[in-house]
């Protein structure tokens, strides 16, 4: 197995900060805007984005975690129960701005998963996706609004993002 | 994404099961617990999934907490109670199991006054089995919930000091509270007349004694247990009455305990006689918690044990 480095940390800060301008430049209402982090790397970048805008618009927003484990389609055909975790969103969704966040999107299963529990707390206004890479595959009709980096892939391949936060270091590697 | 160590399609017992294991269903029922508290208070995870509930021996509270733990997962549920079956036409136990089986029930959650019935059924079906009180034998998921109070309340379950008190001698809480506990590394203090806590029990890694005040004094947490009048079938004390003076845990005894201990007690009480009707209603007393919390747990159990395939294999 190889393993190369598509992000080191500045790259990672600089896609961030893009990201960040995007989802103001998208949002000219951003009284309604919540993040929302898909456990577990999904949940500092959600942070991080929300302090980010924050500090562009010069206001705090509310950040929730999501655990997407229970609403998995794929239960039945795995050997091992997942690990789940509880989300922590203690805000009502009802008519906000939701920026759902996640590391890596692929097939897009994962993110059919979130929205599915995000409804289970309310009724969003809408919903936006940001994805630190997207990776391509899907197998579902979903596309991403803010992307830090495209990174075409082989079915394969895995892509880790490391954090900080949860890793001790910023930086995405793909395994070959 | 990580996956549990979890490998049985059966929770028959709390006896063998590891403390990884334990662990494990404890952290899983935390996040359930907070599903309880959304607006939707449903998850997709048993989607298309049918429970049986087999009670072959009366319950309202575990099969109403398993029905609703079923249906908060979105499992398909069926009660099926001796009065209302065929098992007063005199169908054995195997035939009624199979019966299920052929309707293509995924998991069948049985009560059963024989010990041992639950894993009858669990090498007989593929359905998952849960033991939901089997005899005098096991009843894991109150054990389980127990334990999952304590560790929320207290933080920790190792080094605590739990005093069990009244009918050990034909609890299936007791057993299965002994072996989680002692599993965990609490020290489990038994504690009632000499006719329902034998010196036996000492076998099971616990202090035996028949002085109450002595058991509760330096207690953390105290379990009472309810006299089980229906499963006495000779007095083992003169009186209810009596038993209630020597026994009980009344206000006077109450005082005497540590200012943080904290009370348990599995359900149904008898006020007046284990507990004083003003303990069971004190701020700690977490008698209602241990309701909410079971709820929890049970939905933890199901999704662990129907939500794989649990394959001999064992990795993905």
């Amino acid at each position: 197995m190889s393993t190369a480095i598509l992000m080191d940390g500045a790259a990672l800060e600089r896609a961030l900060t893009r990201m960040a301008h995007e989802i103001v430049e998208h949002n000219p209402e951003p009284d309604s805007l919540v993040f929302i982090g898909i456990r577990t790397h999904g949940a500092p970048l959600a942070q991080r984005l929300a302090t980010k805008v924050g500090a562009i618009l010069k206001c705090e927003f509310p950040v929730g975690e999501l655990d997407i484990s229970m609403h998995r389609d794929d239960l039945a055909l795995r050997n091992a129960p997942p690990q789940v975790g509880p989300s922590n969103i203690t805000f009502d969704l009802t008519n906000r701005a939701v920026v759902l966040v996640d590391d890596v999107l692929f097939t897009g299963r994962t993110i059919r998963a979130a929205m599915d529990e995000i409804s289970d707390f309310g009724r969003p206004q809408r919903i936006q996706l940001a994805s630190l890479i997207d990776r391509g595959h899907r197998e579902l009709p979903i596309r991403p609004d803010y992307v830090g980096k495209n990174v075409p892939t082989a079915a394969g391949e895995r892509v880790r993002v490391r954090l900080t936060e949860i890793d001790g270091e910023d930086e995405v590697v793909i395994e070959r | 994404m990580t996956t549990t160590s979890w490998n049985h399609k059966d929770l028959l017992g709390i006896q063998d099961l590891t403390v990884d294991e334990i662990n494990c269903l404890l952290d899983t029922a935390t996040a359930f617990k907070q599903v309880g508290e959304r607006a939707v208070k449903k998850v997709p995870s048993l989607r298309g999934k049918t429970m049986v509930n087999l009670f072959i021996e009366p319950s309202t509270r575990t099969r109403t907490s398993f029905e609703l733990a079923a249906k908060r997962l979105s499992a398909d549920v069926i009660n099926i109670t001796t009065s209302a079956s065929s098992i007063v036409k005199g169908e054995t136990l195997k035939d009624t199991a199979l019966n299920l089986q052929a309707l293509n029930t995924d998991i069948i959650v049985i009560r059963h006054s024989a010990a041992g019935a639950p894993h009858f059924l669990s090498r007989l079906l593929k359905a998952s089995v849960i033991n939901a009180g089997d005899g005098a034998h096991e009843h894991p998921t109150q054990a389980l919930l127990d334990a999952f109070t304590i560790r929320e309340k207290k933080g920790h379950i190792a080094g605590l000091n739990v005093t069990i008190l009244g009918d050990i001698l034909y609890s299936r809480v007791a057993r299965s509270n002994i072996w989680l506990l002692t599993k965990l590394g609490a020290h489990v203090t038994l504690a009632g007349p000499s006719t329902l806590v034998p010196r036996v029990f000492e076998e099971f890694g616990c202090r035996v004694t028949h002085d109450i005040d002595e058991a509760i004094r330096d207690a953390d947490v105290i379990n009472l247990l309810r006299i089980q009048h229906e499963r006495q079938r000779m007095t083992m004390f003169p009186s209810i009455g009596e038993y209630a003076a020597m026994f009980g845990l009344n206000k006077e005894r109450f005082a005497r305990t540590k200012p943080d201990a904290m009370i348990m007690h599995p359900g149904p009480i008898n006020r007046g006689i284990e507990i004083d009707s003003e303990i069971a209603d004190c701020g700690r007393s977490v008698i209602l918690e241990q309701v909410t919390n079971g709820l929890a747990v049970r939905m933890a159990v199901l999704f662990l044990c129907a939500g794989g395939k649990h394959s001999p294999e064992g990795a993905e």
